[in-house]
């Protein structure tokens, strides 16, 4: 899950770590008095939102009530404006990188750090890279906040915020059950004060189950994504028109390659998972349905989820709706035999081979929607 | 021979008096894993399917000698599972469950590593040495005895391709499913490298996917340390970047992890790549 900016800063904040003076609004009435020169920042959750024209400069509460009617509601990057960060404007001397990552190669937790910071990470040179793998083990230790502000070129009383910074990174990292902590551009001001005005975070999905403070707080979804996430569901939309339910991240992709190697593309696909419940099949079923395939083909390799459970839910979501489209089924596994005559009984035929299940998916959507 | 599991294999069940794992108890048996006992906190002295069931995977491991075991509790109880495990005396712990949270992983494995255990998984099929074990939940009819080893990091997609396999005629020595966890315990290199040494194993089938670069990091490995022959496939070649595609690790991220890099990776180790799972057995026969 993907944090809003004003999110990840209320946990930097929590924690400590210096961010600029701020409040969000969804209102631009919600601005009260502008005392210094103001940010005002779009909350969208996507990069270069600076360039897109999403973040405006105001200093008399006049002009941040326009800048911020201005960006509510509209779009930026293609992300709708709901929220606006409104924050002190930081008087910037030079601009940082810091982040902290999970690496999946040693699959510990990597620093890294750079004095080129404000532009995309992507774009500096790996050598002006501060790279350190930290093990969870020891955690953070000063030594290697030495060694990182030695490699940016920093002393004194900026190398020690820096250093306290990165240490404060590693503490989020791991205590907020983080994937990604990332602060770009790290800004020292002209006072000669470090603090973060960007800030980015992703919480690990799995870990959200010990985090009830984001509840409701998730990221901006369409509301059938949501639906799906709710019922535990792998939902993605993509640009084709063949809608797939599949069993499994793997056999999923392995059928959108062979979909394609048809002529065809896939316009949903939603990926079952390991489940044995007929109740959560016809519930993904109906999903498929609202998303408005011109075919619906379903691919089970039955293992942990056995093939007539899958059966079982399709017929009773079948039984209980219009579905007005196509379906192949291709049936493998785990109870086939089973699967194949729940399926005949409601006239679906299911084909045990995939490539033969692909082609004649394409097929129908061919009949269906017209094409080469 | 055969890696990872054998013959020699006794294997405990953490979580048996669930749904799966009384399931997959019975399938293993009939398998012919030799399964010794099953742990579920507060059930020890009944029975699941003719198995003993103890408290605690000390006493298990204790009272049968075991060395292997296979979790299926759920995500939040699991790193606790997955300790007790590594702190009981097996040499490899199999871990089924799916969703468990990236920093348990990390703590899981660095833990394994200090101990000397091998993890695989989490959120994986296990591992299927035919004729000899099973420790996972891999349908048992798609299995045939042969000297291939697959090592994959998809589950479904991995019986796909064993399946193909088996109608193909191509036995296999040993099935590993790496799992599709962005951390897991046991990567394609230290599968490869098993294989490699494995009298049994004449050729080996990789099942990649696209995200991270884990795939490159093997080509690697391939091209410098194998002489066994390796064919793949890499799942995802038409998936788009940015989205997730149902695994946590599944993902085209700030230009990495794409399908072409990881093809063009192997195929200069000498590797041979499908385009479709069916292919990978065409690819084969052709040089048998």
């Amino acid at each position: 899950m993907k944090l809003f900016e004003y999110m990840a800063k209320e946990i930097f904040r929590r924690h400590g770590l210096p961010v600029p003076d701020g409040y969000t609004i969804e209102s631009a009435d919600d601005i009260k008095e502008v005392k210094h020169p103001v940010v005002v920042k779009s909350q969208v959750l996507i990069g270069g939102r600076g360039k897109a024209g999403g973040i405006k400069f105001a200093e008399t509460l006049d002009e941040a009530r326009k800048a911020a009617a201005a960006l509510l509601g509209s779009e930026v990057r293609g992300y709708k404006v709901k929220h606006i960060l409104i924050e002190d404007k930081l008087d910037i001397k030079d601009e940082f990188y810091i982040s902290v990552v999970m690496d999946r190669s040693t699959r510990m937790p990597l620093l890294m750090a750079s004095a080129d910071g404000g532009v995309e990470i992507e774009s500096v040179p790996e050598e002006r890279i501060f790279k350190r793998t930290i093990d969870p083990t020891i955690g953070y230790n000063p030594y290697i906040g030495r060694e990182l502000t030695k490699f940016m070129g920093l002393t004194g009383d900026v190398a020690k915020q820096v250093s306290f910074i990165a240490g404060k990174m590693y503490e989020i990292f791991r205590t907020e059950d983080a994937e990604l902590v990332e602060i770009n551009p790290l800004v020292l001001t002209a006072e000669g004060k470090v603090m973060a005005a960007d800030a980015k975070m992703t919480v690990n999905d799995d870990s959200l189950f010990r985090h009830a403070e984001y509840k409701g707080r998730d990221e901006e979804l369409t509301p059938i994504e949501r639906k799906a996430r709710e019922r535990g569901i792998a939902f993605v939309q993509l640009d084709g028109d063949i809608g797939v339910i599949a069993n499994g991240a793997g056999l999923t992709m392995a059928t959108l390659d062979s979909l394609s190697l048809y002529g065809g593309r896939a316009g949903v696909f939603l990926d079952l998972g390991g489940t044995d419940s007929p109740e959560m099949v016809r519930s993904a079923f109906e999903l498929m349905v609202e998303a408005k395939p011109a075919v619906i083909f379903l691919n089970i390799f039955g293992g942990i989820t056995k093939s007539d459970t899958v059966a079982v839910g399709l017929r009773e979501a079948i039984s209980s709706m219009d579905v007005g489209v196509p379906i192949v089924a291709r049936i493998k596994g785990v109870n086939e035999d089973k699967a194949i005559d729940i399926l005949s009984s409601i006239g679906i035929t299911a084909v045990s081979s995939l490539a033969e299940a692909a082609e004649i998916a394409v097929k129908r959507r061919n009949e269906v929607r017209g094409g080469d | 021979m055969a890696i990872i599991v054998d013959e020699n294999t006794r294997l405990i069940v953490q979580g048996i008096t669930g749904h799966q794992g009384q399931y997959h108890t019975g399938a293993m048996k009939e398998f012919g894993t030799k399964v010794v006992g099953g742990v579920t906190p507060g059930k020890g002295g009944q029975e699941v399917v003719g198995v003993p069931v103890f408290d605690t995977m000390r006493e298990a491991v204790g009272e049968t000698d075991a060395n292997t075991s296979i979790i299926y509790v759920p995500a939040r109880f699991l790193k606790d599972a997955a300790f007790e495990a590594i702190d009981s005396g097996v040499k490899t712990v199999v871990i089924i469950t799916e969703h468990v949270p990236v920093q348990d992983e990390m703590e899981i494995l660095m833990f394994a590593q200090r101990k000397g255990v091998r993890v695989i998984g989490p959120n994986c099929p296990g591992v299927a040495s035919p004729g000899k074990a099973k420790v996972g939940i891999m349908p048992n009819a798609i299995f045939m005895e042969g000297s291939t080893g697959v090592v994959s990091r998809s589950g479904t997609l991995t019986y796909e391709i064993v399946n193909s396999l088996t109608e193909a005629g191509i036995g296999q020595s040993t099935a590993v499913g790496i799992g599709g966890d962005p951390v897991i315990g046991t990567t394609f290199i230290d599968a490869l490298r098993m294989f490699e040494d494995d009298p049994q194993t004449e050729r080996i089938v990789m099942v990649g996917e696209i995200g991270g670069t884990a795939e490159e990091e093997a080509a690697e490995f391939i091209k410098e340390q194998m002489t066994k022959p390796v064919y793949s496939y890499i799942a995802g070649r038409t998936a788009p970047p940015g989205k997730r595609m149902g695994h946590a690790g599944a993902i085209i991220a700030r230009g990495r992890g794409t399908a072409e890099s990881k093809i063009k990776a192997l195929e200069s180790a000498g590797v041979k790549v499908a385009r479709v799972p069916v292919e990978i057995a065409e690819l084969i026969k052709a040089d048998l």
